[in-house]
């Protein structure tokens, strides 16, 4: 990664209490890949809302934690944790439903942000543990600061491992697979066009077909740009085998209202200032459509846009 | 075409510095960057009035050797420099699209 790069993941991350500026790349490239499924426990244990106090007491003392989600037919409806537990206590009411006591003010992480939003969770609220849920909104696990730190060192540690295996390849190489993830900032015209263009040499090293590393690189810089001119930041990965090229873009918001009607020519949402440099022209997607052999997004408003875009490589002569 | 025929041509100025640039097939005019993308051939002569680095981006992407800036205008350092290290032409001139289009498309005519 080159310097502005850099910069750039700095710039994101700045809410993070880890060193980012002078942090080595593949520690700042883990925490954008590590998944919070990666990280979090899974068997979880809950509690009712119907549960005593003393319910709780008795899990956390035997499984030494400090917290428990509260669940009811697989929605987590509070957090029950020690501090509740020692004020039943101390008034006397440990025979109390946890419903009494429990905190109803939830914060939950998605079990497919980025490891760095749990980081920053942890930053930015006073809780200890986060809950997280699925696409459905369903608990599927807890995360604590110690999984992070756990997962991460055992992650960096086979990172390292592979680094000096491969000398300085920055990108993951495993038989003939090729995998790369950037981070697209809103507004940052300055940096767009870094992705496609990191993408685009990468298919002339690999000698792809031109017609092609063309499709590949208009499908990779359109999704760029549309996490430029319309995300709250968000990324871009790039995936490449024998057979195919895959480019997905992801962001948390603010997704679309109607996928259809964005997907067709002409139609954009970009502000006269964007339009005068040149984009917002309402051709970007169905650009990306057009050159993809598979395409699909999925976006919901105030929630992310995920668009994923396959396509089948020829062999270069 | 070579590029260092096109200043000529087209009343214009090479702004970057002068390099071993890919030979011109033809142009592509317009000012909105993903029909460039989505349009233009590898070869081509971009005519356009955005003048920033994303036009060179997207000419790198496209395979773009020269890019001509109508109206006057004129690219940033740091678009030159994007360009230099790309190894992509900007040619600066007064003339507007239409005119460059016309003086261009009749000289690559006559080869």
């Amino acid at each position: 990664m080159n310097h502005k790069a850099l910069i750039r993941y700095t710039e994101l991350m700045q809410n993070i209490p880890v060193n980012t500026f002078d942090s080595p790349t593949a520690v700042l490239e883990l925490i954008h890949k590590l998944k919070v499924k990666d990280v979090m426990t899974s068997r979880v244990s809950t509690v009712t809302s119907s549960h005593t106090m003393k319910d709780v007491r008795d899990i956390l003392k035997n499984k030494s934690i400090t917290g428990l989600p509260v669940v009811e037919e697989s929605r987590i409806v509070g957090i029950v944790s020690m501090e509740n537990v020692l004020k039943s206590m101390e008034l006397g009411c440990a025979e109390k439903p946890v419903a009494s006591f429990m905190s109803r003010k939830i914060i939950a992480l998605e079990e497919d942000m980025p490891v760095f939003f749990a980081i920053s969770y942890f930053g930015r609220y006073p809780y200890r543990r986060f809950p997280v849920v699925n696409q459905q909104n369903e608990l599927v696990g807890i995360v604590t600061s110690r999984d992070i730190t756990t997962k991460l060192l055992l992650e960096a540690h086979r990172e390292i491992e592979r680094l000096e295996k491969s000398g300085d390849q920055a990108e993951t190489a495993l038989g003939g697979h090729i995998e790369k993830w950037f981070t697209v900032r809103r507004y940052d015209f300055e940096n767009a066009g870094y992705a496609s263009t990191e993408i685009r040499k990468i298919l002339k090293s690999r000698k792809v077909e031109k017609g092609t590393a063309r499709r590949i690189a208009i499908s990779a810089y359109e999704m760029e740009m549309n996490l430029v001119i319309h995300s709250d930041n968000g990324s871009i990965h790039f995936l490449m085998d024998e057979e195919r090229a895959i480019i997905q873009s992801e962001d948390t918001g603010p997704g679309i209202r109607d996928v259809n009607i964005a997907l067709e020519e002409g139609y954009s949402t970009a502000t006269d200032w964007i339009r005068s440099l040149g984009f917002g022209a309402g051709l970007g997607l169905p650009n990306v459509k057009r050159v993809s052999d598979e395409f699909s997004i999925t976006s919901a408003p105030s929630q992310g846009t995920h668009i994923k875009s396959v396509i089948y490589l020829i062999k270069g002569e | 075409m070579d590029v260092k025929e096109i200043p000529a041509v087209i009343e214009g100025e090479l702004m970057t510095r002068p390099a071993d640039y890919a030979k011109i097939c033809g142009g592509y005019t317009s000012d909105l960057l993903s029909d460039v993308m989505g349009n233009a051939a590898e070869g081509d002569v971009l005519i356009t009035i955005q003048a920033h680095k994303n036009t060179v981006a997207v000419a790198q992407l496209v395979g773009i050797p020269a890019i001509i800036l109508c109206n006057g205008r004129k690219g940033g350092q740091d678009m030159i420099a994007l360009a230099e290290q790309e190894n992509i032409a900007i040619i600066g001139t007064k003339l507007n699209q239409f005119s460059v289009s016309h003086l261009l498309g009749t000289a690559l005519d006559k080869g």
